[in-house]
C-alpha cells in the first residue's frame, strides 16, 4: 500500500525516512503543536515551496535542465488567482478562473519556450529563461492596472477560507477551527497529493527516459527517444506545477507582488534548496524547504544578534548585518554544489549503504 | 597537365547577409521615425549603446567559444568596473572638474584603465577559485557562476553600499553637437569612439597574430590546438581575464551613458549581453557585434516610436533571429 503511494521509490535508509515522517508530521500537526501565526505562516510556505521546489527538481535534478524561468510560472500562478478574485470578488469561481487562466498561459509559454530553447542547445535554455523571466517581472510591474504594479494586489478570498470564519465556537486541542486552519489543510493536501504525483511521474516510464536524457541525452536519441519532444514535456510539467504551487501561495496570503512570487531572489533560494535537499531526489524537496525556511528566519534573527555585538567595527558589521544575508546564503550555495552535490538525501542514502 | 595547380583553393565565401542586417534595420525604421535629425540622434544612440555591449560581451562569447564555460557572473565585472570608476573619478575632482577636454579625457581614461585592471585581477581570481573546478560540467557551471554572481554583487553592497551612485559627466563632455536640426550627445560620439578602438584592437589581434591565431583554432578545435602542443589553459585564463576587463571598461562606459551606477546593473546588463551573444551565434565574435549593434539600434528605435514594447524588442529579435538561423547569425562550426 505506502509501497504504491510512493511509486515504489521508498527513502532507502532509515534516517531519512525517520526524518521525512517528522517532517510530515510536525507539518500535519503545525495547528495543533505550535498555535501562533508565526509557526503556521512558516508551515505554510514551507508547504508550498516544497511543491514548487519537487516541481523543479524535475527540471532540474531528474532531466537536467537549468531553468531561470520558474518563478515565472509560480508568478502565473500566484496572479491569476490574484487578479481573478480582485476583478470578480471573491468566491470559488474566481479561483477557479484564476487557475484556469494561469495553467493555459503556462502551459502556451512554457510550450514556446521549450520548443525554442531546448532544440539547440540545453545552455540556451538557461540564458533564454533568465531573459524572458527578467521582461516577464518587468512587464508584471509596469501593467500595474491588472497587477498592482510593485505594489501588488490583496485581495479577498471565498468565504470558507477567511480568517473570519469560525466553524466551532471553543478551540479545539488549542488550535481555533477557523478559515486559516480551513486553508493550511487545503494547502497541505493538495501540496501533498501533487507532490506525490510528481514522484508517480519521476517513477514512470516517462520519467526513466527523463534521467537517461540527463545522464548522456546523445545516448537517449540514439535508442530512439525524440529528447526534444521529452524535455518540452517535462519543461510544461515542471511550469504547471509550479504554477499551482503559485496559486496556493496567493490563497495562503490573500496577497500577491512581484517580491512575493516572481523576484529572483526566490530563484535563487529555489535553487539552494535543491540543492542542499538533493537533486533528483523527491525527498530532498521536503527536507531542503524544511531546513532552508527554518534557517531562513533564524540565520537572520542570528545575524542581527551578530551585527549589533560588532557595531562600529567597519567591514565586519558591513558583512554580518541582516541585510547582506544574500551573500552568505551565496556562498553556502557554492559550497554546497562543490562539496555536497547530492544533497542531504544523497548522503543519507550513500552512507546507509556498507561497502561490498 | 598543371592545370590543377591553375584553380585556385575554394574559398569560404564571406556571409555578408547578417552584417547588412544593422544599416538595412536602421534604414527600414527611417520612414517611421520621421524627421532624419531625430533620426541621426537615435542611430547614434543606439550604435553607442550597441559599442558599449559589444566591448562587454565580447569577452563571455570567446570564453564560451574557447573553453565552452558559460560565466553567469560576467555582469559582475560589469559592476566593478562601474563602482570602481566612481572611486577613482571622486578623487581626481580635480581634473573632473577643470574645464579643460584634455584633463577631462584624461580622468576618464584613468578611470577606465584602473576599472580593467581590478577586474582583471578579480576576474584572475573568479576563474581560479570559482571555473578551474567545474570545467566540462555545464549543469555545475550555470549554478556556481551564478554563486559567484550573488556573492560578487553582495560583496559590492558592503564595500561601495546598496544603494544607487551617481557617475556623473565631466562637464565638457556633457552636451551635444548639433548637425543641423540633429543633436548628438557629445559623449555617444566618445563611446563610439572607444568602441571601435577596441573592435579594432580585436580585431587585429585575432586575425594578425599568433595569439589570436591560436584562439581562433582553439573555438574551432581545443584538442587539434592541444596536440599540437600549446597550452591551451594558459590561452584560456588569458581570455578570461581580458573578457573581465573588457567587462570592466564596458562597465565603466554603461555607467557614465546611464550617468549612474546601482549593484543591480551587472545583473540587468547581463541578460542584455545573453541575449546579444544568442542572436550572434555562441562563440562568435563577429555574430557577437552584429548582435549587440542590432539590440543597441532596435532598443532606442523602439525606445521613441513605442516605449512600452522597448521591453519585448530584445526578445522578439532573438525569436526572429533564431527561427531564421537557429544557431544564430554566425554559427560557430563544430558546436
Amino acid at each position: 500500500m505506502l509501497n504504491r503511494i510512493l511509486s515504489h521509490d521508498l527513502p532507502r535508509n532509515r534516517w531519512l525516512a525517520l526524518l521525512l515522517i517528522l517532517m510530515l508530521l510536525g507539518l500535519a500537526l503545525t495547528p495543533f503543536l505550535f498555535p501562533g501565526t508565526k509557526a503556521l505562516n512558516v508551515a505554510a510556505k514551507i508547504i508550498v515551496f516544497t511543491l514548487l521546489v519537487a516541481s523543479y527538481d524535475l527540471l532540474l535534478g531528474y532531466t537536467g535542465i537549468v531553468s531561470f524561468a520558474h518563478t515565472m510560472f509560480f508568478g502565473i500562478g500566484a496572479y491569476g488567482v490574484a487578479i481573478a478574485s480582485t476583478r470578480m470578488g471573491p468566491g470559488w469561481g474566481a479561483v477557479a478562473l484564476g487557475v484556469g487562466g494561469a495553467l493555459l498561459l503556462s502551459l502556451l509559454l512554457s510550450l514556446v519556450i521549450g520548443l525554442f530553447s531546448l532544440r539547440v542547445k540545453a545552455i540556451f535554455f538557461a540564458m533564454i529563461t533568465l531573459a524572458v523571466a527578467s521582461a516577464f517581472l518587468t512587464l508584471a510591474s509596469q501593467l500595474s492596472d491588472w497587477t498592482g504594479g510593485e505594489d501588488g494586489l490583496n485581495f479577498k478570498v471565498p468565504e470558507a477560507l477567511q480568517p473570519g470564519t469560525q466553524y466551532l465556537e471553543d478551540p479545539l486541542l488549542g488550535a481555533s477551527i477557523d478559515g486559516r486552519f480551513v486553508s493550511y489543510y487545503l494547502l497541505f493536501v493538495v501540496s501533498l497529493l501533487l507532490v506525490l504525483a510528481l514522484l508517480r511521474i519521476v517513477n514512470s516510464p516517462f520519467g526513466r527516459v527523463l534521467q537517461a536524457i540527463r545522464e548522456n541525452d546523445f545516448r537517449a536519441e540514439a535508442i530512439g527517444y525524440r529528447t526534444v519532444i521529452y524535455r518540452t514535456l517535462s519543461n510544461v510539467l515542471a511550469a504547471l506545477f509550479a504554477c499551482l504551487a503559485g496559486a496556493l501561495l496567493a490563497i495562503w496570503l490573500r496577497y500577491n507582488g512581484p517580491d512575493t512570487s516572481l523576484s529572483f531572489e526566490i530563484m535563487l533560494d529555489i535553487l539552494l534548496i535543491v540543492v542542499i535537499g538533493g537533486m533528483g531526489t523527491m525527498y530532498g524537496a521536503l527536507i531542503g524547504s524544511v531546513l532552508f525556511m527554518l534557517a531562513q528566519s533564524y540565520l537572520q534573527d542570528l545575524m542581527r544578534l551578530g551585527a549589533s555585538a560588532v557595531e562600529g567595527v567597519p567591514l565586519l558589521s558591513q558583512l554580518i548585518s541582516p541585510e547582506r544575508w544574500l551573500l552568505w546564503l551565496g556562498v553556502l550555495f557554492v559550497l554546497a554544489v562543490y562539496h555536497f552535490p547530492s544533497g542531504v538525501v544523497g548522503r543519507l542514502r550513500t552512507s546507509g549503504r556498507r561497502p561490498g | 597537365m598543371n592545370q590543377a595547380t591553375e584553380i585556385a583553393i575554394p574559398k569560404a565565401g564571406f556571409d555578408w547577409l547578417p552584417l547588412a542586417l544593422v544599416p538595412l534595420l536602421a534604414l527600414a525604421l527611417l520612414p517611421f521615425v520621421g524627421s532624419p535629425s531625430t533620426w541621426l540622434t537615435l542611430t547614434v544612440a543606439g550604435l553607442a549603446m550597441g559599442l558599449i555591449i559589444f566591448v562587454i560581451a565580447s569577452g563571455l562569447t570567446l570564453v564560451f567559444g574557447l573553453m565552452d564555460v558559460l560565466n553567469f557572473g560576467h555582469g559582475v565585472f560589469i559592476a566593478l568596473g562601474a563602482f570602481v570608476a566612481t572611486s577613482v573619478l571622486g578623487g581626481m575632482s580635480a581634473w573632473i572638474g577643470a574645464p579643460s577636454l584634455l584633463l577631462n579625457l584624461g580622468a576618464i581614461f584613468v578611470a577606465m584603465l584602473v576599472a580593467m585592471s581590478v577586474a582583471a585581477a578579480v576576474g584572475l581570481a573568479f576563474e581560479r577559485v570559482l571555473v578551474r573546478p567545474v570545467y566540462g560540467q555545464h549543469l555545475k557551471q550555470i549554478l556556481i557562476t551564478m554563486g559567484g554572481m550573488i556573492i560578487g554583487e553582495e560583496l559590492i553592497k558592503v564595500i561601495w553600499g546598496p544603494q544607487q551612485i551617481a557617475l556623473p559627466l565631466p562637464e565638457t563632455l556633457r552636451g551635444a553637437f548639433l548637425w543641423g536640426d540633429a543633436a548628438v550627445e557629445k559623449y555617444r560620439v566618445l563611446a563610439v569612439a572607444i568602441g571601435l578602438v577596441v573592435l579594432g584592437v580585436m580585431l587585429y589581434t585575432l586575425n594578425r597574430t599568433k595569439i589570436g591565431l591560436l584562439v581562433r583554432a582553439g573555438v574551432q578545435d581545443r584538442e587539434m590546438v592541444e596536440s599540437l602542443g600549446y597550452r591551451i589553459r594558459r590561452l584560456f585564463i588569458g581570455v578570461f581575464v581580458t573578457g573581465s576587463a573588457l567587462a570592466g571598461l564596458g562597465g565603466v562606459m554603461w555607467g557614465l551613458y546611464q550617468q549612474n551606477v546601482t549593484p543591480q546593473m551587472g545583473a540587468q546588463v547581463n541578460v542584455l549581453i545573453f541575449i546579444v551573444i544568442i542572436i550572434g551565434g555562441l562563440g562568435s565574435t563577429l555574430g557577437c557585434f552584429v548582435g549587440a549593434l542590432l539590440v543597441g539600434l532596435l532598443a532606442n528605435y523602439t525606445g521613441f516610436l513605442v516605449p512600452k514594447l522597448a521591453l519585448f524588442s530584445n526578445i522578439a529579435l532573438m525569436v526572429a533571429v533564431l527561427l531564421w538561423r537557429p544557431q544564430g547569425l554566425y554559427p560557430v562550426t563544430s558546436r
